[in-house]
């Protein structure tokens, strides 16, 4: 095996290679990318690859190709750097042309500045850090497709992790110095000298991966909190516009992981005491933007992949590439619906009408937007769900089963007042602080309101209600750089649980009324989860995804019929009816005909949706009649 | 000023870089006040022009007044050394007298070798310093005429005499030694030079200082300047966005735009070390060379080892400060984050921008290696850039100091500016725009044709000389209706399109957040000024939703921005007045749930009338219920639902067409009321009062004559008109007509009537209030002696009496219109006679 996974293990070499046999002519950087999207296309060779997600950081050989999936945080400036130079080597005092491309630190030699055949290229460093919010199932799911091999790899084995970082800075600074003291100018002539020490120190690593992630002081800027997993900084050396921020990418890279990387840093930051005119990089930025290579590893991209969606049950090309998966699942669509229903009305204690809405809900998404309003959004509003009780716990439990990645905000006013939901830009540090609101594309935000208490909201309560009620009306969060904000879209499905009408905006309200009264909630709602079997969740998750990603269409005919409808129901009571009314009946209409598989409107399903909209209005006037004094 | 005096006091080794002997001299900070205007006085009234070198007039200074802290003055004194020749590049030849030349950090040292070297073909240095091209560049200076300049530096110049020479002139007046050479205007004039000074900026700029100095001190012999004449090119042709430098602009002249985000203290740079043997106390200096002092080892008088000792106070530096640009929002691409760069500015160059400033700069883009480590071999393959700067230009420094020029400077190319004309000329263009304006949201033509205006906005006039200040020129538009209608996302659109709009709700914000307010700085601990949105929508709009939840005290404030456009701060000491020249596009809720057709436009969303008179158009978003409407509207809705992009984009103008059409319109066309326009105006004013004096009303007030012109100046300006005709004011008369038709209409007697919105009460309200009072006081007269009566009672006797339906409002009213004639006083539930 080994020689067929060169370019997994050695992919530097491979580099060099096609570096080499181009004598300078620059189409070489095309060809190496190319040279890895093919063998990458090989029928499951990017199963092969380890992936920065799922093997610990220690396990993996530094120089070698893994994948990271991950969610672009933040993008640095772009940085110049050698593309290729020249190296004089004081020994044999023979010059050397090298390629700089996929590294952090020039190898071999000493590096001549005024060579001619320099040349200086541009690149640029994405913060990268794990899909928010991701569920267990999908990463586990991930991770076990994964057909890496990954042992402790005999030559390496740095066993920092186990430490925190600030000592990890020593033991990587000293023998790094006691080296240089003693070895002077002499090591230039080895080129991965500064290894060496480290290997004496090798111990076996420890099995529990869960310890490995240690909690450090360095802040990774996740955008939730109480997130693990690796940060990771990408050098993007193609089509760096073609990134958005908060896009999810398979990233296909070189890692550098490298020791030295932090040592410079240090170096430099001694250096700066002494030349005042040096600092460019206030400490701070420093601590972001070169963070030890042992906690935020490097990554050199090769090639990218961006998901549409971070489902490990569906194929992560587009659906139409797969008619075949996507036939069977149609096939079947029709049952598997009908028992998510039923699972959901469970969830929901009986409430099959709650469950039907449930369902359009987790398959809506923002398909297009016209000038600033967003089509396809659906945010929910359960009300009726009890004050401080574990229900709401539970039933977020239960969505997270089913997608993908998700969150659950609780609205309390401790958290209301203290969280940081919109993005900052912290101009000491240059880097965009992360906030609760940023998130990935499709991923479930579970408000819950029911913690919501009363009392006084202070300005960044108030901002992030503001900030919430943007979202949902607009889905958009205005990142806040300081002198001026700045809008970014985003697709987040929201639903709001609440006692009451929930105090944000929502597309609908529906009042949650429970059928069944188990005496013991909780053992309940575990009793249900439970009965539900691996593969059954696999379905229904298969299911969403599959439906939310089908297209929708229109008829003439139907257009016709629909605005015939809207004036005869404007006609018998102009107020039942309004602009705003239709719009959402047109959305509850897509999402009900797209949750049967069916890509176009049919006759029957508007007046599906009509008699579905009618159940949910006489609920909620019903209620409002009971209650009384509901707005 | 770069360097105040405070600066020379704190740093006395950054003034020993002598300038002009006679200068630092007078800037010697331990020389006494009275002894430094004497030292002033003598070398430009008392004394001739120095003709000598520079060291003898430095010599002759320190004798006429030996310093008080140097009795060894010895030839090194900080008085004495002028500069050395050796020290500055590119030193023009001799005959610029006495003046010396200043080191020009920006440039760096030519004789370091290019850092990293991206040319094949480097220009060499005596071809770059020949006299010819000396020559060349002179002729450049002596011919350049710029006819058509618009460019405001430039007011006052005659513009068909050459340009620079009447700079050079302007020099020797001021006495600023910098002249600013626009660089499109050396492409005009040879763009092979051109292409020289983008490309070799370190070697052709101190040529052309060195051209510039000759062509002065020829002109103007007798002149004074502090020090030589340098010159700072600007508007790079290569101006771009921060995001399109790439490695090829290296050691290159550009010219980018961007937001200051972080300036750095003053970092003294040494330009030149001063050691001094500890042996024999023999001086030498050394350069700086990249950063690095080679400390001689070995006196040179007296051949110790290692007895050269740096004396901090002798070295020369020089100013620097290290700025942070970020690009500005208008430029980055959409979903992603803003790149920065790192900046230079020297000497006084130096603190002339702040954070927050948009600005222009040009300079030299510079790569460098991470630093080396001489002990290790591996090095970071990763340069740092930064960039030189050369000219600083405020893009926004117009707005600070209120012109009327528009302080953005969006530049369009001629194909866009020739397209945009190509639409103006359509007939039809009006109707293009408003429809191409938030096409998602239906109908509502003609709130949409008003706000178009009001993106376009009136003429800015200026009456300061004759008392009354600025005529307002931005339009106020206020928006009710029905909840659900649509309001806020017209307020989104318009706040996505304009480039400096605000957008905030009346429920969250506060009248600080609106206005300004005062925050210590957490670095140097100043009280700084942070403005709020309506400060931030100068020349802008500012879009304020839920209207009629504001807080009464936020809303005061909006009293004097909607009519003086300006905003008065007295917190914390500070006491100012700011721009803030917004149109203000507000939505409000009926305070009802819905819209009570029943009641006045006051009446329904409850805000204060002196508010409302404010607005030049008011209109009613309501749900019109007829059934081809709703047939339309269906049609509209569900199409938005279904049709694809590609489908959408044909159908409508391009969202961007619009914002470049609203810049251009808004920036270059200032229409001008023409003759027959304003008797148009005239008239439409007279109609409007007649139509209300016959029923004893009022209905137009000089607000309206206002509104009127500004609404006809904003469609000239949709034509690309510089006059207001009569078609101008033909739909400015039938929108106003059209928004009042809506808002001011009586809902009791049908008729328009402007006093709702004016005094908040139609005339035939007031008129029946009246009534009410006085058959009230009538009532309770015919009572007799009865000094209390129970408040219900009375109540119901006047409902009882009266044939017109009276509510418990109307009662309230006449109740209180009597206490106030002193007829009676209600306390509690009695109603008292007095």
């Amino acid at each position: 095996m080994p020689t067929v996974h060169d370019w997994i293990n050695n992919p530097l070499a491979v580099v060099d290679g096609l570096f080499a046999q181009s004598n300078s002519s620059p189409d070489w950087e095309k060809k190496v990318v190319e040279y890895f999207k093919e063998k990458l296309k090989l029928n499951d060779a990017h199963t092969w690859v380890p992936s920065l997600n799922d093997v610990p950081l220690y396990y993996l050989k530094p120089n070698s190709l893994v994948k990271f999936r991950c969610m672009v945080q933040d993008m640095f400036d772009p940085e110049f750097f050698m593309g290729v130079y020249e190296t004089n080597d004081l020994t044999s005092n023979s010059k050397q042309v090298k390629c700089g491309k996929y590294r952090d630190i020039t190898v071999g030699g000493q590096v001549d500045f005024n060579s001619r055949n320099t040349v200086t290229s541009e690149r640029q460093t994405f913060y990268c850090v794990p899909i928010p919010g991701e569920s267990q199932w999908a990463k586990e799911s991930y991770a076990g497709t994964s057909q890496a091999r990954v042992v402790p790899s005999t030559s390496y084995v740095p066993n920092r992790h186990k430490r925190s970082y600030e000592e990890d800075d020593e033991m990587d600074t000293q023998p790094q110095q006691m080296k240089d003291v003693s070895q002077g100018t002499q090591s230039s002539a080895e080129s991965h000298g500064n290894t060496e020490p480290k290997r004496q120190e090798t111990e076996a690593p420890s099995h529990d991966s869960s310890s490995a992630h240690c909690t450090s002081s360095l802040d990774l800027n996740f955008p939730l909190p109480g997130e693990k997993g690796p940060a990771c900084l990408v050098k993007v050396y193609e089509d760096w516009d073609s990134f958005k921020l908060n896009d999810m990418l398979e990233v296909f890279g070189i890692l550098s992981a490298d020791p030295a990387l932090r040592v410079i840093a240090d170096e430099r930051e001694a250096s700066l005491l002494l030349d005042p005119t040096e600092v460019t990089e206030t400490v701070e930025e420093q601590r972001v933007h070169s963070p030890p290579a042992s906690l935020v590893p490097r990554l050199h991209m090769l090639y990218a992949q961006p998901l549409v969606h971070n489902n490990p049950l569906l194929p992560s090309s587009a659906p139409e590439n797969d008619g075949d998966h996507l036939s069977s699942v149609l096939g079947e669509l029709a049952s598997v619906r009908a028992e998510l229903h039923t699972y959901l009305t469970h969830v929901l204690m009986g409430d099959s009408l709650a469950a039907e809405y449930l369902i359009l809900h987790l398959i809506s998404n923002v398909y297009s937007r016209r000038d600033v309003l967003p089509l396809g959004k659906f945010t929910l509003n359960l009300s009726g769900c009890p004050h401080s009780s574990p229900y709401t716990e539970h039933l977020y439990k239960a969505i997270q089963q089913l997608v993908p990645s998700s969150y659950r905000l609780c609205m309390s006013l401790h958290n209301m007042n203290n969280q940081r939901m919109v993005p900052r830009k912290d101009y000491t540090a240059n880097r965009l602080v992360s906030g609760t609101l940023q998130l990935a594309n499709n991923t479930s935000l579970f408000l819950d309101e029911t913690q919501l208490e009363q009392g006084q909201l202070d300005a960044t309560g108030v901002r992030n209600i503001t900030a919430l009620g943007n979202l949902i009306s607009w889905q958009k969060v205005d990142y806040d750089f300081n002198y001026h904000q700045m809008e970014f879209p985003c697709n987040i499905n929201v639903l709001i649980t609440s006692e009451g009408r929930s105090l944000l905006p929502s597309d609908s309200q529906v009042h949650l009324r429970p059928t069944l009264n188990p005496p013991n909630l909780e053992e309940y709602l575990s009793a249900v989860q439970v009965a539900q079997i691996p593969s059954q969740l696999n379905k229904y998750r298969i299911y969403l995804s599959v439906a939310r990603a089908l297209n929708y269409t229109i008829s003439d005919e139907i257009t016709k019929a629909v605005e015939e409808d809207f004036v005869e129901m404007r006609k018998d009571d102009p107020q039942s009816m309004s602009a705003e009314d239709l719009h959402r009946l047109l959305v509850v209409a897509r999402l009900l005909s797209l949750s049967h598989g069916q890509n176009t409107l049919s006759r029957d399903g508007w007046m599906k949706a009509k008699q579905l909209e009618a159940l949910r209005i006489s609920r909620t006037q019903q209620q409002k009649s009971v209650s009384g004094n509901e707005p | 000023a770069a360097s105040p005096s405070s600066f020379a006091q704190k740093r006395l080794s950054g003034k020993s870089r002598a300038f002009h002997a006679s200068r630092s001299a007078s800037e010697d900070p331990l020389s006494p006040p009275s002894q430094r205007s004497r030292a002033h006085d003598t070398s430009t009234e008392l004394q001739p022009m120095p003709t000598s070198p520079a060291m003898d007039t430095a010599a002759q200074d320190v004798s006429l007044f030996s310093s008080p802290m140097a009795p060894e003055v010895d030839v090194s004194s900080p008085l004495m050394y002028g500069t050395p020749s050796s020290r500055v590049e590119g030193t023009p030849r001799s005959g610029i007298r006495g003046t010396p030349a200043r080191q020009r950090a920006d440039l760096g040292s030519v004789r370091k070798a290019p850092q990293v070297d991206m040319h094949s073909e480097p220009v060499s240095e005596s071809c770059c310093h020949s006299p010819i091209f000396v020559l060349f560049l002179q002729r450049f200076l002596q011919q350049f005429t710029d006819p058509n300049s618009r460019e405001e530096e430039n007011a006052g110049l005659d513009l068909n005499e050459p340009l620079y020479m009447q700079k050079l002139d302007e020099i020797s007046v001021v006495g600023e030694p910098v002249l600013n050479v626009n660089c499109s205007h050396i492409q005009t004039f040879d763009a092979d030079l051109y292409r020289q000074l983008i490309c070799y900026p370190q070697e052709v700029i101190p040529t052309f200082d060195m051209a510039v100095n000759e062509l002065f001190f020829d002109r103007l012999p007798d002149s004074v300047l502090e020090h030589q004449i340098q010159v700072r090119p600007y508007s790079a042709l290569k101006t771009r966005n921060m995001r399109a430098l790439n490695p090829e602009d290296i050691d290159q002249l550009i010219t980018i735009s961007g937001m200051v985000i972080r300036t750095s203290q003053l970092i003294p740079e040494m330009q030149e070390a001063f050691f001094r043997c500890q042996v024999c106390a023999f001086n030498t200096r050394v350069e700086v060379d990249r950063g690095r002092i080679a400390e001689p080892a070995v006196c040179r008088n007296c051949n110790t080892t290692h007895s050269m000792a740096l004396v901090h106070n002798r070295s020369a530096f020089s100013d620097k400060q290290m700025i942070k640009l970020q690009e500005s929002p208008e430029d980055m691409p959409a979903g992603q984050t803003p790149h920065t760069t790192v900046v230079y500015a020297h000497n006084d160059l130096v603190d002339k921008v702040q954070p927050g400033d948009r600005i222009n700069i040009t300079g030299i883009y510079r790569a460098a290696p991470m630093r080396l480590n001489p002990r290790q071999s591996q090095v970071k393959s990763v340069y740092k850039t930064h960039i030189d700067v050369i000219h600083f230009r405020k893009t926004d420094e117009k707005r600070l100091h209120g012109l009327d020029e528009d302080g953005e400077q969006k530049l369009f190319t001629k194909e866009r500016v020739a397209m945009l004309k190509e639409l103006a000329a359509k007939p039809d263009v009006y109707e293009r725009l408003s429809s191409a304006l938030a096409p998602s949201i239906y109908e509502h033509e003609d709130i949409k044709k008003g706000i178009l205006l009001q993106l376009f906005g009136g003429t800015r006039k200026d009456f300061t000389q004759t008392g009354r200040g600025n005529f307002r020129a931005e339009i106020n538009i206020l928006l009710c209706g029905d909840p659900g209608t649509s309001k806020s996302q017209l307020l989104q659109y318009v706040y996505n399109l304009v480039p400096r709009g605000q957008y905030t709700s009346g429920k969250g914000s506060s009248a600080v957040g609106l206005t300004a307010y005062v925050m210590k700085d957490p670095e140097t601990r100043q009280l700084v000024l942070q403005t709020g949105a309506l400060v931030l929508s100068d020349n802008g709009i500012c879009c304020i939703d839920e209207f009629d939840k504001m807080s009464d005290n936020t809303r005061s404030v909006l009293h004097e921005v909607m009519e003086q456009q300006t905003l008065s701060i007295a917190k914390a000491g500070i006491i100012c007045q700011l721009n803030a020249r917004t149109s203000v596009l507000a939505a409000a809720n009926p305070v009802e749930s819905q819209w009570n057709p029943k009641k006045t436009t006051i009446e329904n969303i409850q805000l204060p009338h002196t508010l409302l008179s404010r607005f030049d158009l008011i209109f009613l978003m309501l749900d019109p219920q007829d059934e081809a409407y709703d047939r339309r509207l269906a049609h509209h809705l569900v199409s938005l639902y279904y049709q694809s992009e590609e489908q959408i984009e044909e159908e409508y103008l391009d969202m961007a067409v619009l914002k470049d059409y609203i810049a251009f319109a808004r920036t270059s066309v200032h229409p001008r009321l023409s003759e027959e326009a304003s008797q148009a105006l005239i008239e439409a004013y007279v109609d409007m009062r007649k139509i209300g004096s016959g029923r004893g009303m009022v209905s137009a007030y000089p607000r309206q004559l206002e509104s009127l012109i500004r609404l006809a100046e904003a469609h000239a300006k949709v034509r690309f008109s510089s006059k207001v005709e009569s078609i101008d004011v033909e739909e400015a008369k039938r929108l106003h007509r059209e928004a009042l038709k809506q808002s001011a209409t009586d809902p009791r007697t049908g008729f328009v009537d402007i006093s709702i919105l004016t005094t908040g009460m139609s005339a035939t309200a007031r008129k029946r209030k009246e009534e009410v009072a006085q058959a009230l006081k009538k009532l309770i007269q015919s009572k007799g002696k009865t000094p209390a009566m129970k408040y219900q009672q009375l109540f119901d006797d006047l409902r009882g009496q009266s044939e017109a339906a009276i509510t418990k409002d109307m009662f309230d009213e006449a109740l209180r219109a009597l206490a106030d004639e002193d007829y009676l006083t209600v306390t509690g539930k009695t109603v008292r006679l007095l």
